[in-house]
């Protein structure tokens, strides 16, 4: 930054008299447009994904605009300021990578934006299979990556050095699920056995395993443990066979597609047991409730976020209402939590005040957000050394009447948990 | 123990019966005229999509709805042998083969753009179960099993009784033979394509009620319709039946006592069996 070009002092002059005439932010205007500090955000944006991946990409969007543009009135990261205060004002630019949901075309877009693009930094990428192969590219080239919303916990596992995660992972869920039964044990309710329910890739045979693993250690009964391919022609010899077992409650890991016919096939067998919980996106989404109904009603799922804690977190609700404002729809999950890691980052670069990824690196370290200016139910973010937030958590959800309702930890519960669940001719 | 054995018999047996009506079409169109149509399930995922959007914009019930999606889909399937398969009855397999999952492509990509990635189902709130020998089972799967059995007897019948059908099966015996008896082989060969696109369009009509819908589902049914039809046998339109219904009992039977996690290893072992042991399958003729 030695000599100053002609062009230079024209631009600033000019930006000072139009200061003038104009105001402040006409000048952050005219620098912010000079080099945008590129994130690359690597996400399916097509193929069976494409609706999650546009919920990311709103969320995504909204966060930068929280970045980029003055909001005195949220108590969000880097919201009253334009820009990036420590990088001079410079704005934020996301460029993004479509991984049609499939791991090598993930890696090869997280390469692209790194090499092409000029990302300095990279977000992604919802499935965990994608973000063990778009990381890899990042981890390969220094470059920093934040997962925002992959549940395998092997991603935080692996040693890698440039890997950041702030959303909870499959042990952080099971615990939950775990938690919330010794509490209502606690109210008297006998439950000891368990049967899991889960298909059989990556998410859902990690998630069986780590269930069946807490079960042992907490002295459950592990009744019967089914994987199937998904998507599923048929369901019955599962169910069967976990309702032959007699447990308490059931843990599934399953896709949309898995959970309209584990709905079905549960009803056809009159059978349902105290509570069935489960690790799922489906919770998340409307098209559940479209294809089963009421049927729906009084399953449990883990969830990182639900748009019910507004009541206790005014801060949600106005987030809530900007989505909504911006996108016609409420947030959801994914959405909220790919909009925090968005701001988790976006707070890292500002406090590197440096695009260099190491800088960027040794900040998302030193990362240190309050509860208080988080949309999520966690005390903060702050990484551990494997690179994954310590304070990462959730809540537990039932769907009651139509909607899904935080109902465990009690204290922050907006209805009240039902179990054992009704069987189905009483509903 | 016995209870639950019964069970899932019971429960395989209508299983069976879904997954003969989804073969029958592809075991006709490959029984007359030895193309195999990878795109068959697709067919099956466009009906159901169609028979779903009935019901969703027009309220009509997915039982109402076959006068319309089944003559559609028959004229579909007559259209798909003119414009395609018609250029490739007599091509090399390879070609058969690519021309058929060009098709599978086409046709579930475009639902993609069409409908988007959703999942989609139809809730009747009266929705209910009736007792099949003592067995709880879904109204809609029972349905949907009786349609089966009635469109194998519809489908026998008129192969058997019937002028059209008598040509059909002189056009699937010998081309050469058939054409110089004066019988229309190109007409019956868009015949059975029709009739094998309505009878997967039927499929999914009886579907939709139990069974959800998304641009991938095809994947679910393609291989079983397969192995009904060689389980079965070839060239053999009961065969598909045979074979649909020895799945069924295969997956439900093993899966429940052994173990669900490997009831495609069990059926699909069988399907290798019969391959090695009697590949013309259970009902096959030997040198067809």
């Amino acid at each position: 930054m030695g000599r100053v070009t002609r062009r230079q002092f024209l631009r600033s002059t000019g930006a000072a008299v139009a200061s003038v005439a104009l105001g402040d932010r006409l000048v952050d205007w005219a620098f912010a447009q000079e080099a945008p500090v590129t994130v690359g955000a690597v996400y399916p944006l097509t193929g069976a994904l494409a609706r999650i991946g546009a919920a990311i990409r709103n969320a995504i969007e909204l966060a930068v605009d929280i970045v980029n543009n003055p909001y005195p009135d949220l108590n969000l990261p880097l919201a009253r300021t334009a820009g990036l205060p420590r990088l001079g004002g410079r704005r934020l630019r996301v460029v993004w990578g479509d991984t049609r949901g499939d791991p090598a075309t993930g890696r090869a877009e997280a390469d692209r934006l790194v090499e092409r693009e000029g990302a300095v930094a990279l977000i992604g990428s919802y499935q965990s299979a994608v973000t063990a192969t778009a990381s890899l590219a990042a981890e390969a080239r220094g470059i920093p990556f934040l997962n925002p919303e992959s549940s395998s916990p092997r991603l935080t596992e692996r040693g890698f050095k440039w890997f950041f995660r702030t959303g909870p992972h499959d042990i952080t869920f099971t615990r939950i699920m775990f938690d919330m039964v010794e509490d209502l044990k606690r109210r008297g309710a006998r439950i000891s056995r368990v049967a899991i329910l889960a298909e059989d890739s990556e998410f859902g045979a990690t998630a069986a395993g780590i269930a069946k693993g807490f079960a042992q250690s907490r002295g459950y009964t592990v009744t019967a443990m089914e994987l199937y391919t998904s998507p599923p022609s048929s369901l019955t010899a599962e169910l069967l066979r976990i309702r032959a077992s007699n447990p308490d409650f059931v843990i599934g890991a399953n896709y949309l597609v898995d959970a309209v016919l584990i709905t079905r096939t549960l009803k056809e067998m009159r059978w349902f047991p105290q509570g069935f919980m489960v690790h799922a996106g489906f919770t998340t989404v409307p098209d559940y409730l479209n294809a089963v109904g009421r049927d729906g009603y009084y399953f449990l799922a883990r969830a990182p976020w639900a748009l019910g804690i507004a009541r206790r977190k005014p801060l949600v609700a106005r987030v809530n209402e900007l989505y909504r404002r911006k996108h016609g729809a409420d947030m959801d999950e994914v959405a909220a939590r790919a909009f925090t890691g968005m701001l988790t980052l976006a707070d890292a670069i500002n406090r590197a005040g440096s695009t260099a990824p190491a800088a960027i690196q040794k900040a998302l370290r030193e990362t240190n957000i309050p509860g208080a200016q988080l949309i999520m139910p966690w005390k903060g973010i702050q990484f551990d050394e494997k690179g994954q937030n310590r304070h990462a958590t959730g809540v537990m959800v039932q769907i009651l009447d139509g909607e899904y309702k935080v109902v465990w930890p009690f204290d922050v519960a907006e209805a009240e948990l039902v179990w054992p669940a009704p069987p189905w001719d009483r509903r | 123990m016995t209870e639950l054995v019964w069970q899932a018999a019971v429960s395989g047996v209508v299983l069976g019966l879904v997954y003969a009506l989804v073969a029958l079409g592809l075991s006709l169109i490959w029984g007359v005229m030895d193309v195999v149509n990878l795109a068959h399930a697709e067919y099956l995922m466009l009906a159901m999509y169609a028979t779903y959007w009935l019901w969703a914009l027009g309220r009509v019930d997915p039982a109402l709805a076959v006068p319309v999606v089944v003559p559609v889909f028959f004229g579909l399937g007559w259209l798909t042998y003119q414009a395609l398969v018609r250029r490739i009855v007599r091509a090399p397999l390879a070609a058969q083969i690519f021309a058929t999952f060009g098709l599978l492509f086409i046709l579930r990509y475009g639902a993609f753009a069409a409908f988007g990635p959703n999942v989609y189902g139809v809730w009747r709130p009266g929705e209910g179960t009736v007792l099949v020998l003592g067995v709880p089972v879904a109204a809609s799967k029972v349905t949907a099993g009786l349609v089966s059995l009635a469109a194998f007897g519809l489908l026998a019948a008129f192969l058997r009784y019937t002028k059209t059908g008598k040509a059909l099966q002189a056009a699937a015996q010998n081309r050469e033979v058939a054409l110089a008896l004066g019988i229309p082989v190109d007409r019956m060969y868009a015949l059975s394509w029709g009739l094998g696109i309505a009878t997967a369009a039927l499929a999914g009509v009886f579907l939709i009620p139990f069974y959800q819908v998304s641009p991938t589902i095809g994947d679910a049914f393609l291989l079983l319709a397969f192995a009904s039809v060689v389980l079965g046998g070839f060239g053999r339109v009961d065969g598909a039946l045979v074979g649909g219904l020895c799945i069924g009992l295969l997956e439900n039977l093993l899966g429940t006592l052994v173990s669900p996690t490997f009831k495609f290893l069990f059926v699909f072992a069988a399907f290798v069996a019969m391959l090695l042991v009697r590949p013309q399958g259970l009902l096959g003729d030997v040198g067809r």
